[in-house]
């Protein structure tokens, strides 16, 4: 057996993954802290936090992606996302809680895409939680310095007639990408529609394709 | 006197009113504004490479609880006025181009020139 001499494969021949027991981090460390306070002073409770964090992880793409179907087969519902893009989300049954959400609009002249250059302020309640790299300092000081450049290693090469608007996420707003309807999908429902719109083309990273 | 910026962006008004309700604002939509420089304490949420620069208000956000003074545990009142306000990347880097960037800043960040 190929796998027979090596101590560090396991029996099923991987490899052994690390233990996570490496000492807390001073911000672990707080976080524990503040949650114990907060449960010991009765202000919230485990099964509340972990209710929270269930419902986080249930959002995902999909929701935006449903959004995104429907104002493109729509203009009404459009018109209302692109004036409250809170209350729209929420008429489709997507909680939105207190985020404020602004809606931009991809056209053939105009590219939008979002970053936060100050943390990482994403529309968690449409999209879900942010992936790794929306969070690095990569992307988040070069998407405000050279965004054709940073959208171009995401395979994104946009046309010098098309102007760029980057969406700097400070405060309390919160942006999804209205990405441009793709040709050829004139005779799709929103179901199929949906199944094109992908997280990046809500960030502005990518555009939908067929 | 002020530095005249290379190029100020271009703004259409909005098709529709803004849904949040912000009060007296000082800035209008196209308004020409410019960041104010310096340094503040608090959880300031105006970024450095936008302090001193000059853009155009785009559309006045609402009226929020300033940030500030929220992460601190106070009440952030009274409110605070927020602008989403467009740069012209050539103005803020001198790369060239007509590429832009839309931020949200407080109004006690800004000042009108």
């Amino acid at each position: 057996m190929p796998h027979d001499h090596h101590d560090h494969l396991s029996p099923s021949g991987h490899p052994y993954r690390p233990d996570n027991d490496h000492p807390l981090t001073h911000w672990q460390t707080m976080e524990i802290a503040v949650r114990e306070i907060l449960i010991e002073k009765g202000i919230t409770d485990a099964g509340i936090i972990n209710a929270q964090v269930e419902a986080m992880d249930r959002r995902t793409p999909a929701d935006g992606a449903k959004v995104v179907a429907r104002a493109w087969t729509d203009p009404e519902f459009k018109a209302r996302l692109l004036a409250d893009g809170s209350a729209a989300c929420e008429e489709m049954g997507f909680p939105v809680d207190a985020m404020k959400l602004v809606v931009v609009e991809n056209t053939p002249d105009l590219h939008n895409v979002v970053v936060c250059t100050l943390c990482s302020c994403y529309p968690r309640n449409i999209l879900g939680l942010p992936p790794e790299w929306y969070k690095t300092r990569a992307y988040r000081s070069r998407t405000v310095k050279e965004p054709r450049k940073v959208l171009s290693e995401f395979g994104l090469e946009l046309p010098d007639s098309t102007q760029i608007r980057v969406h700097d996420s400070t405060a309390d707003m919160r942006y999804l990408v209205l990405p441009a309807r793709p040709d050829a999908t004139d005779n799709w429902d929103e179901d199929k529609l949906a199944s094109i719109v992908n997280r990046d083309s809500m960030i502005g990273t990518a555009v939908p394709t067929v | 006197m002020c530095e005249t910026p290379k190029m100020l962006p271009h703004v259409d008004p909005l098709p529709f009113d803004p849904p949040y309700p912000a009060g007296d604002s000082r800035f209008a939509p196209g308004q020409t504004v410019r960041v104010l420089k310096g340094s503040a304490p608090g959880h300031v949420r105006t970024p450095w490479y936008l302090r001193g620069r000059t853009g155009v208000s785009e559309r006045v956000c609402g009226a929020f609880a300033n940030p500030e003074e929220l992460a601190y545990n106070r009440d952030g009142l009274p409110e605070r006025v927020l602008y989403r306000v467009r740069f012209s990347m050539d103005e803020i880097w001198g790369n060239g181009g007509t590429d832009t960037i839309d931020a949200e800043i407080f109004e006690h960040w800004l000042e009108a020139i």
